[in-house]
């Protein structure tokens, strides 16, 4: 346990730390001073809204990068999640905004459409990649792009579009369909929605740890092989990690959606998905890490409007980003490697001295003719 | 820094005295790992074929790689022809005049012999002419008899074993470190192999010679050190002493044996593969051609064959991990041929993988979550969808007991465990659930004595309670010790059976490499 402990959070801290080195770095070079930069960073979450728009974003971060670490479990690079959380907040407000349903009903049935529209569009990368060997990594991209062009095209108001306020909007989500928050008076809102990505995170562990999905999953992504012959489905797993993945990425844009916007504009924000990718490569897939940088993520996004008000360009935060993704990809790694070095040598060392064959060294027994002289 | 070219010169050996041509003294290497070196002192005097002897596992491998430079040792001295030498990487111990012929092949299978001998060797004599005659004049002493333009890839594996030493021979090497050689090769082979030495032996050449089959010792060496357990435990000359004596040497107590002979064969078929056929893509002739075998309850039905016959593919149809084009395969009356590999463990079959880290375990994970792989939808494992861990843990612990896998918990991840540790768990594992048939290619692979075995043992009771085996090995003692029967696979077909009870070595490898005419073991 004591070991475990350090392994895991021994190497996110030390990375933070190196990246807020080489940030300070940066800053020094463009002539600010990185304490006042840094203190303005951790000053501004005492500010207005700040500290519930953290949690706010950093609960949909959380739900996209889940998405993105169901396929890392299994060393499937679904760089998709982009598209498919586009593809499926577009569907879902589209087609909520058509039907009338009651209050909660609306709202469930929203999340489905959005659930299967994100699976969906996943499943072509998953079957492209099951039948006929298409590295989800470059369908994914392509599809990324293709769905940038699909909502564009739904948006258009001789489509599903609206024109509102000089921007392409999905129209207005009908009373019923939304999904009240929990008020915190000045302080801001917090989704309802956000509860979600808590539901999510324990069903992905649990998920993970103690089904046999789970342990398919991870054995697939150790070793490909081994899971062969261990009766592990290559292809089911392929498909069943992608789709999966999809279907929470659909949910993503859901929180502000339902709990704010009630309209897909064509101004929602873009990049989630690769912040999730991010985030995933900086919980290392653990439901908690995840947490972590999400609310990490979140923090910085928020804060550059900080460093924004001090003068300080705010695109240092970019570089922290990816200072700190890159320092614990790292960081993980030497420790993966000195845990294995330390395990080895600790089963070394207990064997050599513990148990009964160890201790019989009797004398050489036959040394029969000096030969080797 | 030293040229190679003088020890490129000729076949004669250096005047070097009373010095031995290496002697490694005090060495000492810890590493992560289970066996390290401790102590180890062996000299190797010059013009002498030295064998190094002891079981796997015990050191043999680190201590070699520590002479050819690719690990520094903690402690203790080198000396190369009575030189203290350092040696921080293979080219500075290639400098010193020592070679190392691998026991996998590091060949370049589309490259000509030539062109293999001159890799990364360009600046001795070029690649032309120069090189070509420099190869020619060596090529006669190791016996390869085939045109140096020839691609690597048409050789047999005797002459990519030569032109493996030619290479050596060429970068100048005057000391040969031979690792495991006759492993891949059959006896007629290993013959050769020998001669081959026994010539270049009287040029001058001195051979370090890594092995564990001891017979083989006591025919090709002029001395022998005996490593168990990291450190050396005696020198010996081998006309003086008996395989038996020499083995107990490397064990440090008695010894195990294979033999099973009380015959447990029933009547009763537990596997039947009918006329298996597997082609594969772009290869003229199937890797399988029409399969037929049955192996019986309480039988042990042994495949002899020379890697690569289709040994590996036979095994993998009859998982599911490959798919037959034609034929039949059933398990105790059931029909096998459609269902995947989940259905077939679930139907009653255990798979002891031929590369245990690559099909049999999840390395980083801990020995109890490598019990539940392959037996995921099965009690003590899982329940339902569920995973049981509690009972994972808990048969884990048996497996560990009854298995003597030695290891300080079951929290430990695999890849901590020595070879013949983690071979225990995965035979355990496959020999828990009571499977009627157990498919064990290569169990005792890379395994220590003990572990050997704990793991024939284990397999005999298996067998004794009824289990079907079949066993693929490439060690042909094991084969005929364990074995009911044996049939000879060859070129994807089955073409010879023999009968333990009388079957030699010899006979087996004659008909590994259809020297022998078809069937005539019978």
């Amino acid at each position: 346990m004591k070991l475990n402990l350090r392994s895991v959070v021994l190497p996110p801290v030390l990375a933070v730390a190196f990246a807020a080195l080489l940030c300070g770095l940066a800053l020094l070079l463009s002539g600010a001073n990185p304490f006042t930069a840094f203190g303005a960073m951790v000053a501004e979450v005492g500010e207005g809204t700040a500290a519930v728009d953290i949690i706010n974003g950093g609960a949909t971060y959380y739900l996209i990068a889940l998405a993105v670490a169901i396929g890392f479990q299994m060393k499937l690079f679904n760089i998709g999640v982009e598209g498919q959380y586009r593809i499926a907040a577009v569907t879902a407000m589209i087609v909520g905004g058509a039907i009338t349903l009651p209050p909660g009903l609306h709202a469930l049935v929203i999340m489905l459409v959005a659930i299967v529209a994100g699976a969906l569009y996943a499943a072509i990368p998953a079957l492209l990649k099951a039948y006929r060997g298409v590295s989800e990594v470059i369908s994914t991209i392509m599809l990324n792009a293709i769905a940038l062009g699909v909502v564009a095209f739904l948006l258009k108001p001789d489509v599903f579009g609206e024109l509102r306020a000089n921007s392409l909007t999905t129209g207005e989500l009908p009373e019923s369909a939304h999904v009240p928050g929990i008020p915190l008076g000045a302080a801001g809102t917090i989704f309802g929605l956000g509860l979600l990505s808590v539901v999510a995170g324990v069903g992905y562990w649990v998920l993970m740890n103690r089904t046999r999905f789970g342990f398919e999953l991870r054995a697939s992504g150790e070793s490909a092989t081994a899971a062969t012959a261990g009766g592990v489905n290559a292809k089911r797993m392929i498909i069943a990690a992608m789709l999966i993945s999809g279907a929470i990425a659909g949910l993503t844009a859901l929180p502000e959606l339902l709990g704010r916007d009630h309209t897909f504009t064509q101004n929602f924000p873009q990049g989630y998905g690769f912040s999730g990718i991010a985030i995933a490569l900086l919980g290392r897939n653990h439901a908690g890490g995840i947490a972590f940088g999400a609310l990490l993520w979140a923090f910085l996004d928020r804060s550059a409007l900080a460093l924004d008000n001090i003068g300080v360009p705010k695109e240092i935060v970019t570089i922290m980003q990816g200072a700190i993704v890159l320092s614990v990809v790292v960081a993980y790694e030497i420790v993966r490697r000195m845990q294995l070095a330390a395990e080895q040598r600790r089963v070394g060392q207990q064997l050599g001295t513990t148990n009964g064959n160890g201790a019989d060294r009797q004398p050489a027994a036959t040394s029969a003719g000096g030969g080797a002289e | 820094m030293t040229t190679p070219t003088a020890a490129a010169e000729g076949g004669v050996g250096q005047p070097t005295g009373g010095a031995c041509a290496v002697r490694l003294s005090g060495i000492t290497k810890r590493f992560p790992g289970v066996v390290a070196n401790s102590d180890v002192h062996l000299s190797v005097a010059p013009g002498e074929v030295h064998a190094l002897c002891g079981e796997n596992g015990a050191g043999k491998s680190t201590l070699m790689k520590i002479l050819y430079g690719m690990q520094n040792p903690d402690e203790g001295t080198i000396e190369v022809n009575g030189e203290q030498v350092h040696f921080r990487s293979p080219s500075d111990a290639i400098r010193a005049g020592i070679g190392m012929v691998h026991q996998h092949f590091m060949l370049a299978d589309n490259l000509t012999v030539l062109e293999n001998v001159v890799l990364g060797a360009e600046s001795l004599h070029g690649i032309g002419g120069k090189a070509r005659a420099r190869i020619a004049e060596l090529a006669g002493r190791t016996g390869l008899n085939v045109s140096p333009d020839q691609p690597v890839e048409d050789l047999g594996v005797a002459d990519r074993q030569r032109v493996e030493i030619l290479k050596v021979l060429y970068r100048g090497a005057k000391i040969i470190i031979l690792d495991e050689p006759t492993a891949v090769l059959v006896p007629q082979e290993v013959d050769e192999l020998f001669e081959t030495l026994r010539g270049m032996k009287e040029q001058g050449y001195t051979f370090l010679f890594i092995s564990h089959k001891l017979d083989e010792v006591r025919d090709i060496a002029d001395s022998v050190t005996v490593i168990r357990r990291g450190t050396t435990v005696g020198s010996a000359d081998p006309k003086k002493i008996s395989s038996r004596q020499l083995a107990e040497m490397m064990v440090g107590s008695e010894l195990p044996s294979p033999e099973t002979r009380d015959s447990t064969v029933t009547d009763r078929d537990v596997l039947v593969v009918e006329d298996v056929r597997l082609c594969s893509l772009g290869a003229d002739r199937p890797v399988l051609d029409d399969i037929s075998l049955t192996v019986r309850a309480g039988e042990v039905l042994g495949i002899a064959g020379v890697e690569g016959n289709g040994q590996t593919e036979l095994v993998e149809t009859i998982m599911g991990i490959r798919r037959a084009d034609a034929g039949h395969i059933r398990l105790g009356g059931a029909d096998l041929t459609g269902l995947g590999t989940l259905a077939r463990r679930e139907a009653g079959i255990g798979y002891v993988p031929e590369d245990r880290h690559r099909h049999g375990l999840l390395l980083t994970q801990s020995l109890w979550a490598n019990r539940i792989l392959g037996y995921q939808t099965r009690r003590p494992t899982a329940k339902g969808a569920w995973l049981d861990i509690e009972g994972a843990k808990a048969d884990t612990r048996r497996i560990v007991e009854e298995f003597d896998v030695r290891t300080p918990g079951i929290e430990v991840a695999a890849a901590a465990l020595s070879g013949g540790n983690q071979q225990k768990l995965v035979v355990g594992r496959e020999l828990s659930g009571n499977p009627k048939l157990l498919i064990a290619s290569h169990p005792t692979r890379g395994v220590d004595v003990g572990a050997q075995a704990v793991i024939w043992d284990q397999i005999r009771a298996a067998r004794a309670a009824g289990l079907a085996v079949l066993l693929i090995s490439a060690d042909l003692d094991e084969l005929i010790g364990l074995s009911d029967t044996i049939k000879v696979m060859l070129r994807g077909r089955l073409v010879a059976d023999a009968d333990p009870a009388t079957v030699t070595p010899e006979q087996l490898g004659s008909a590994m490499t259809g020297a022998a005419g078809e069937g005539d073991e019978e």
